[in-house]
């Protein structure tokens, strides 16, 4: 094989490769900021959150999705609130003005489903800015699959 | 020439409970079965994001139809999105036409990874009702297999890149490429 071959082979492929590596990164970067960060000793169960709504009238937490709007206009848990993406910027921004008049003890529970649990880009940025904000009562619910599976499906309450 | 038969009392007082019924049952038909396999594809007409022109789901009767719910946010979407691309350029002959359908909020963020991943089937974007006539998507990927007569086969809740997918893919583009 001729270096001139071998020199036009690399200049082919090599931006080929670079793009790939460079999309892959991109990718992956949405799994860097799962859910998994956020303590376990915070997470709630579907079951249990359903639960929990049918026993009182009144929710025991504000109940906020950090979702997209897409998902939330389709259905949301009855009573909740639109925050916006956690992982957006302007998403952030709703979230910190939906519960900038609240007391850092009033009880909260975030949720997404957009995506599978470890997959879900915005519910462990929603967790950290509320953090950062020092509420100190903060409840996410855990959705395995999605919200369509691990919730609507199974009946409990929507709007 | 006869009457045509008008509905009785008791008919319309037993339409009326069904439909209440329905209403109110929390075991009536959950938001994501209420599209069933071998239903026909509802169909719909939104415009590319890539051209603006109209795309017709109607337009391809004759083919099989792999309808993939996607966004840019969700990283098994794009993740699966490469094998697509693959799928539409191998079969393409065969008869397949994938049609992407993004639930992001808008089409500028869409149209970026349509570039990004060299996307090469139309892609539109999704609302609420279009959402609503596939029976709610509220967890992504979300992807129908519909046969060339146009009836949904499969619902897939998940990524479909893997062999299964595509095994089930080429059986279909068989056996309706064997159909007279």
């Amino acid at each position: 094989m001729s270096t001139q071959h071998t020199r036009r082979n690399f200049l082919l492929h090599t931006p080929v490769a670079l793009g790939a590596i460079a999309l892959a990164l991109d990718t992956s970067r949405l799994q860097a900021e799962s859910a998994t960060t956020i303590p376990s000793s915070a997470l709630l169960e579907p079951a249990f959150v359903n639960a929990q709504l049918q026993r009182s009238h009144a929710a025991p937490w504000k109940i906020l999705q950090v979702g997209f709007h897409s998902m939330f206009d389709q259905k949301h848990i009855r009573g909740a609130m639109y925050a916006g993406p956690g992982s957006q910027p302007d998403g952030l921004a709703l979230l910190r003005q939906t519960v900038q008049a609240w007391p850092h003890t009033q009880p909260i529970l975030l949720y997404c489903g957009c995506c599978p649990w470890t997959h879900c880009p915005n519910i462990a940025p929603a967790w950290d800015q509320l953090q950062a904000m020092r509420f100190s009562s903060v409840k996410v619910l855990r959705i395995d699959n999605n919200f369509g599976a691990d919730w609507a499906d199974k009946g409990y309450p929507v709007a | 020439m006869p009457e045509p038969a008008q509905p009785s009392r008791r008919n319309l007082l037993q339409a009326l409970t069904a439909g209440v019924f329905l209403y109110a049952c929390p075991f009536a038909p959950t938001w994501a079965s209420s599209i069933a396999a071998r239903s026909p594809a509802p169909d719909f007409t939104r415009s590319s994001i890539t051209n603006h022109t109209p795309v017709h789901l109607r337009a391809f009767r004759g083919k099989v139809v792999l309808i993939n719910f996607w966004a840019t946010w969700c990283g098994p979407c794009l993740a699966e999105i490469p094998q697509l691309v693959t799928w539409q350029n191998r079969y393409r002959a065969q008869g397949l036409q994938i049609l992407g359908i993004s639930m992001d909020d808008s089409s500028r963020a869409a149209l970026d990874w349509v570039h990004r991943l060299s996307i090469n089937y139309p892609v539109v974007m999704s609302d609420p009702r279009l959402s609503l006539l596939y029976g709610g998507i509220l967890g992504l990927p979300v992807s129908f297999l519909v046969d060339r007569a146009g009836v949904v086969q499969r619902r897939y809740e998940g990524s479909i890149a893997g062999s299964q997918t595509e095994q089930e893919l080429v059986r279909m583009l068989r056996q309706s490429s064997a159909k007279p």
